[in-house]
This record gives structure tokens, C-alpha cells and sequence, in this order.
């Protein structure tokens, strides 16, 4: 099955993600992390932030549901099951803390085929309530080829 | 944000202290959970193997959230950390037993730039495998 190059660039909708404390406490210990900072909202305080802060890949939470419409965009025809993830890269233009009400949009950034397997590139944008950005997102996913026989 | 730790401090070649951290099924449901990542090949070993995959693999971004402790641990403000990039150059095997994979981060300061930052260089394995390629994480020190 082939990736539909029309939707590179193509517009998704902006999605609003609010971060709460209960969220990023989950996430902190989902990856295992004790850090106080993700749970403490005065050991974040004595960090100079306004509230609990997030793991630095908490930005995966945020840019899921924005993702996830592009996955499923029927016109874009990706294969899910026979997606491995490629690489990933955060651009964290400043801490994204508990109370944030952040608005979130992802764009298919390219879509080629090496050896087989498509390859896809999503950034996703992310932004704070005064419209700064907040973090910028891109994930290389391979969709792998189908093996034969 | 800037870490505590003063980047005046830091040189190049700096050696943060290593982790070892284990990841069991139970860790990938729980991680599927809290990101909302469902994908099946992190929970079901008869589609992984399906699509080609060894086993039931890790979500790479849990692999890459455990790897970025030894950073955040250094640094200690986690906000400290500016940019964070890592390429899944092999999949992390999870077996369907009580012991899990083993993924060991070590990290090192690779370059000094100006406004007191600092990239670092993180080497992750498993099973003696790299299982990250160019994870790269940059941080303001102050």
C-alpha cells in the first residue's frame, strides 16, 4: 500500500491539550522517574517554575491526539501494524508545566520510499495560550515492508 | 530554564554518571497507558512477530525517556534540557518473562557552545547491541 504524497504539507486540525499534575505524575512514573520536579509542585517552585514541570519527553503525551488524526486519515493510507518508529527529535522552546493549556497541530512533513519500506516525517507544533511556541516535534516513522510469501 | 550545574564546570569530555534501567512487559503496558501509544507490536508477541519483529519491542520513546535520565539527573532541573534527538537503530526486544531487557545509558559532554549550553552525547545498549543511534541532548547550564 502506498502513502498518499498529496497530504504532505497537507492541514490537519489544531487540537487544544491542557497539562495537568495527575498527567505528568503518571507519565513520570510510567518511565520510572522519581524526580521530585514531576510531582512536587514547591520542589518545582524551588526550581523557579510555576508549577510541576514534565519529563522532557512528555511532548509525545501532547502531540499524540494530533498525531493520531494524521494515522488515521484514511486518505493518507498508512498501514499502522507495520509501523516502527525512525527517530525522533525535541525542540523544547521552554518547559511545558502543570496548567498549560498548549494548541497542538501536525503537518506530514515528507513522505518517501527507501528500499521498500515508506518513510514518513510528522512535525507536530506546539503552542502556548499567548500563541509562543512551546515545542516543536518531528517523528520519522518506517513502515516496514511486507515481508513475502 | 538553566540546570544548577555551572557551565563553567563542565569541559568536554565530562562523564556523567551511567544508568541501568530493566523494562519488563508490565513497564510497556504501563507506558502504552500514560503516553497512549497502543501500537500492537509493543503488547502483542503474535503480531510483532507478524510484521517481521523478534519479539514484543519497546516503545522507542520510552527507551529514549529512560536514556535522557542520566541527563536529567545530572542537570537537575529537567527544563534544563533544550533539544533531545535519538535515531532507533535497533529494536529493544522485551521477552514475556519476570527479568525483562536491560538498557545501559552512558552520556558524555561532547561540545561546548556559547550562552552557557552544552551538547551531550548518550550511548544506549542492549544486550551489548546500540539500540540508539545520534541520541543527542542539548542543555542550558548556568
Amino acid at each position: 500500500m502506498a502513502l498518499n504524497l498529496d497530504k504532505v504539507g497537507a492541514a490537519y486540525p489544531t487540537l487544544t491539550y491542557e497539562v495537568g499534575r495527575e498527567k505528568i505524575r503518571e507519565f513520570a512514573d510510567a518511565v520510572g522517574d522519581p524526580n521530585p520536579v514531576y510531582r512536587d509542585a514547591e520542589a518545582a517552585r524551588a526550581l523557579g517554575h510555576a508549577d510541576v514541570v514534565a519529563p522532557p519527553t512528555f511532548a509525545v503525551v501532547v502531540t499524540r491526539g494530533p498525531q493520531k488524526v494524521v494515522f488515521d486519515d484514511p486518505e493518507l493510507g498508512l498501514d499502522f501494524s507495520r509501523v516502527v518508529h525512525g527517530d525522533q527529535k525535541f525542540l523544547l522552546h521552554r518547559p511545558i508545566t502543570a496548567g498549560d493549556v498548549l494548541s497542538v497541530v501536525a503537518t506530514v512533513d515528507s513522505a518517501r520510499t527507501v528500499a521498500g519500506n515508506e518513510i514518513l516525517a510528522i512535525r507536530s507544533d506546539v503552542s502556548g495560550a499567548d500563541g509562543e511556541p512551546v515545542a516543536t516535534v518531528r517523528a520519522t516513522l518506517v513502515v516496514r515492508a511486507e515481508t513475502e510469501g | 530554564m538553566a540546570s544548577p550545574v555551572a557551565g563553567a564546570d563542565v569541559a568536554v569530555g565530562t562523564e556523567l554518571p551511567p544508568g541501568s534501567f530493566v523494562v519488563t512487559r508490565a513497564d510497556l503496558v504501563r507506558y502504552a497507558g500514560a503516553s497512549g501509544d497502543f501500537n500492537v507490536i509493543h503488547w502483542n508477541q503474535r503480531v510483532a512477530q507478524s510484521v517481521g519483529l523478534p519479539d514484543v519491542i519497546a516503545h522507542g520513546m520510552l527507551t529514549m525517556a529512560l536514556a535522557a535520565r542520566v541527563v536529567t539527573d545530572w542537570v537537575v532541573d529537567p527544563a534544563a534540557v533544550l533539544e533531545y534527538s535519538a535515531r532507533f537503530t535497533r529494536p529493544v526486544p522485551v521477552p514475556d518473562d519476570d527479568v525483562g531487557a536491560t538498557l545501559d545509558v552512558s552520556a558524555k559532554v561532547t561540545e561546548r557552545l556559547d550562552d552557557r549550553r552544552a551538547r551531550i552525547e548518550l550511548t544506549a545498549t542492549c544486550g551489548g547491541d546500540k539500540v540508539l543511534g545520534m541520541a543527542r541532548v542539548l542543555v542550558q547550564l548556568s
